[in-house]
């Protein structure tokens, strides 16, 4: 007898809306951030987030069960625009949990706590199998939001994934993770969180029909109390400076010398 | 309903009022906030100091501009070397990359961006207005004007015309090939010895034979020729003499036996847009070809040729205002870094006036387009409102229609040629190399004072509007 089919998959995209990766940021003259003032966009990792979510939506076999992609970003008003790219891309629903727009942008361990409020409310209509996020966002570089998700839920965590492989029969997924000696393979179980590495796949661009039929598809709002959850910062941010500038380097005339300045500069054999 | 913030101080991050934004499209011009005080990027591939303050568009407009811009940014880019290369390649003349990005813009939706939505033959058609159309040429122009012309020449050109006028059975044929990239379209109106006086000169004739009519005469300078599959195509009647002229618009697939097309042409700019010359040879076509209803449109080319002419250079305005953004952003970022005795030469007293008179005529080139395009918008939406189209009797033409669309083109070209000029001046010797895109620039936008109408005709034809005003 054929094993039933897997029932319906929910996939939950964290998206972060972050300065744009093309811009010259600037210092802001307090030095305590960067002049916002500037395009903002979805975090690029959050990008091929999303896009996973879609392949794998368009992986599934035919008949399956339909999968259910909900986009989800905290964030002051104007974060709505990232939803609208991810829902244009191809998730199905989205939810903004508001934020005032003076709000300091929220730390890894709030938001993490915030998903997994969602997630606990959702569980009422369905259960969320799987999140992705981008392995971290563009504007802090934490990186962390992902494995705090994972500690608080206890759900298994594939870090830096450069592949995905469902096995729906069997209810987990293999996934290839890009670490700092080469590749490794993991096989995590339902339900599990994915980060998503730069390599991944490559984003499409959201064409018009679709931007069009996105302003269709429903947005969900929230409140951090809706969730019962605070932002409050748990990091203060002291200073923010540039890079010092990239002084000239020395020649040396040989071997023995450059052993010489780097033994004065502190270096020392390990 | 979607609730729209707006931001209304023009300065920092403050709080803001929340506005209810009507879904619909409405006359009503908005501030859109810049969102830095200067450059703006698209993609990251594109950095543009293109001031949207000025514009006017409702944000559902400013959010179809950025799309379109991201995948110019994205899509074309990368692709501006190979189509102007392809171009140039008097060998083989495949144009493959053109090709390519052609259907890469189907898949985007850029192909039918004014057919509509309920047009029952095809789901691609975006209803949207002229503005929308007039935003994606522009942004195509600022990668590649080449390409820019050719998607107008199809888009507009060919399909606007095909969507308006065609009948059930040939729109249910062409447009979903049209708009999903699988067929490349063409509009054919001038001839060797028919440019300004399109209509007096032309020579290419239909001579009505028993169960259709037969072609014979020769287009020239038409773009996409080499490629396209389908041609709109005006052609002469064969009248009694001392009857009245009338002319017939006919669709002509590229397979009619009698039918070929001559090499392509070796052009001084928009190299990258395959041109060339349309040759008839006792084409026979049947009753069916006649665009539109036979028994209504016969004989009725010079309304439908001369009702898209406006829409035409309203849309491919876009071409001139893209090409000048272009130039701008060149010059202003090569002089700000080129030195010389010390400092960036943009800070030279001369340098500062170029760059000044160079960013006035962008921005209000672009303002007057877009205000022409607005007026085009709400003239055919108050139209739609009341369920008149421009086949049906009580269908008023709005009275400076014709002669906006044509000041807008005029103007737009005049800049544009002037802006680019300039950029190659601002570059220095670098202008007179093809390693920077100054030459390129003026080359491309130097067409439109050709293509589409003369400068002479448009000046003529305005003149001649406000004389009518006086009659």
């Amino acid at each position: 007898m054929r094993p039933s089919p897997a029932r319906w998959l929910n996939i939950l995209v964290p998206v972060k809306r972050a300065v744009d990766y093309a811009v010259k940021i600037r210092v802001n003259p307090q030095q305590t951030g960067v002049d916002m003032n500037v395009k903002h966009s979805m975090n690029p990792f959050d990008e091929i987030a999303i896009e996973e979510a879609v392949r794998i939506r368009e992986r599934l076999p035919k008949g399956s069960e339909p999968l259910t992609i909900t986009a989800l970003t905290i964030g002051p008003p104007k974060s709505v625009e990232t939803l609208r790219t991810a829902l244009a891309m191809g998730a199905d629903n989205a939810i903004h949990v508001e934020i005032p727009e003076s709000a300091p942008a929220p730390e890894p361990l709030g938001v993490a706590k915030a998903i997994r409020a969602i997630i606990d409310k959702q569980k009422e209509k369905e259960n969320v199998d799987m999140v992705i996020l981008g392995k971290q966002a563009i504007d802090d570089d934490l990186g962390q939001t992902g494995q705090m998700l994972a500690g608080l839920l206890g759900w298994g965590q594939a870090t830096y994934a450069s592949k995905v492989e469902l096995d729906l029969e069997q209810r987990n997924a293999v996934v290839t993770r890009e670490i700092d000696g080469g590749l490794e393979q993991v096989r995590v179980r339902f339900p599990m969180i994915v980060t998503t590495d730069l390599r991944l796949n490559e984003p499409r661009y959201a064409s018009l029909p679709n931007i069009m039929k996105a302003k269709k598809k429903p947005v969900t709002k929230l409140t951090p109390a809706d969730l019962g959850v605070s932002f409050e910062p748990q990091m203060e941010v002291l200073k923010v400076t540039e890079p010092p500038k990239r002084v000239g380097g020395a020649k040396v005339d040989s071997v023995d010398e450059l052993v010489e300045k780097l033994k004065a500069a502190g270096f020392t054999a390990v | 309903m979607l609730r729209t913030f707006i931001r209304i101080s023009p300065s920092s991050l403050r709080l803001t009022r929340p506005i209810r934004r009507c879904a619909q499209r409405s006359y009503a011009t908005s501030y859109i906030s810049p969102s830095s005080r200067y450059e703006t990027y698209h993609g990251g591939q594109i950095k543009t100091y293109y001031n949207s303050t000025l514009t006017g568009l409702s944000p559902a407009e400013n959010e179809f501009r950025e799309a379109v811009w991201e995948f110019s940014a994205r899509v074309v880019q990368p692709k501006v070397a190979a189509i102007e290369r392809e171009g140039g390649d008097t060998e083989t003349h495949e144009y493959k990359t053109l090709v390519e990005v052609h259907k890469e813009m189907a898949e985007m939706g850029l192909h039918g961006v004014t057919v509509p939505t309920e047009d029952l033959t095809s789901s691609l058609g975006l209803g949207l207005s002229y503005t929308h159309h007039l935003l994606a040429m522009e942004a195509i122009s600022y990668s590649s004007a080449s390409l820019a012309l050719s998607y107008g020449a199809h888009s507009n050109l060919c399909v606007n015309q095909l969507s308006r006028w065609g009948s059930d059975e040939q729109r249910a044929q062409w447009i979903p090939g049209l708009l999903d990239g699988t067929y490349i379209g063409a509009l054919a109106m001038s001839e060797t010895g028919a440019g300004s006086d399109v209509l007096g000169s032309m020579r290419t004739v239909a001579k009505k034979v028993d169960d259709g009519y037969v072609l014979n005469g020769n287009k020239f300078w038409i773009t996409n020729g080499p490629k396209a599959d389908v041609f709109i195509v005006y052609a002469r009647d064969v009248v009694e003499p001392g009857a009245k002229q009338t002319f017939t618009t006919f669709l002509v697939p590229r397979t009619t036996p009698g039918f070929s097309t001559g090499k392509p042409l070796d052009k001084f700019g928009m190299r990258g847009s395959p041109t060339c010359e349309l040759i008839f040879e006792d084409v026979f076509l049947p009753s069916t070809a006649v665009l539109g209803d036979p028994a209504s449109l016969q004989g009725k080319g010079a309304k439908v040729l001369m009702s898209g002419l406006d829409l035409e250079r309203l849309v491919l305005s876009g071409g001139p205002l893209g090409i000048m953004q272009a130039a701008y952003d060149t010059a202003v970022e090569y002089v700000h870094q080129r030195e010389q005795f010390g400092v960036p030469v943009a800070t030279i007293g001369s340098m500062q006036a170029k760059l000044a008179d160079m960013y006035t005529k962008v921005n209000t080139a672009r303002t007057f387009v877009y205000a022409v395009a607005r007026a085009v918008d709400g003239h055919n939406a108050e139209a739609q409102i009341q369920g008149l189209g421009p086949k049906d009797k009580g269908y008023t033409y709005p009275p400076f229609q014709r002669r906006d669309c044509a000041a807008a083109i005029m103007y737009a070209t005049d800049k544009a040629i002037e802006v680019a000029m300039e950029c190659m001046q601002c570059l220095g010797g670098n202008g007179y190399i093809n390693d920077y895109p100054a030459a390129r620039y003026l080359a491309d936008a130097r067409l439109y004072a050709v293509g589409a109408g003369t400068q002479e005709v448009r000046r003529w034809l305005i003149g001649r509007e406000v004389n009518s005003d006086f009659e």
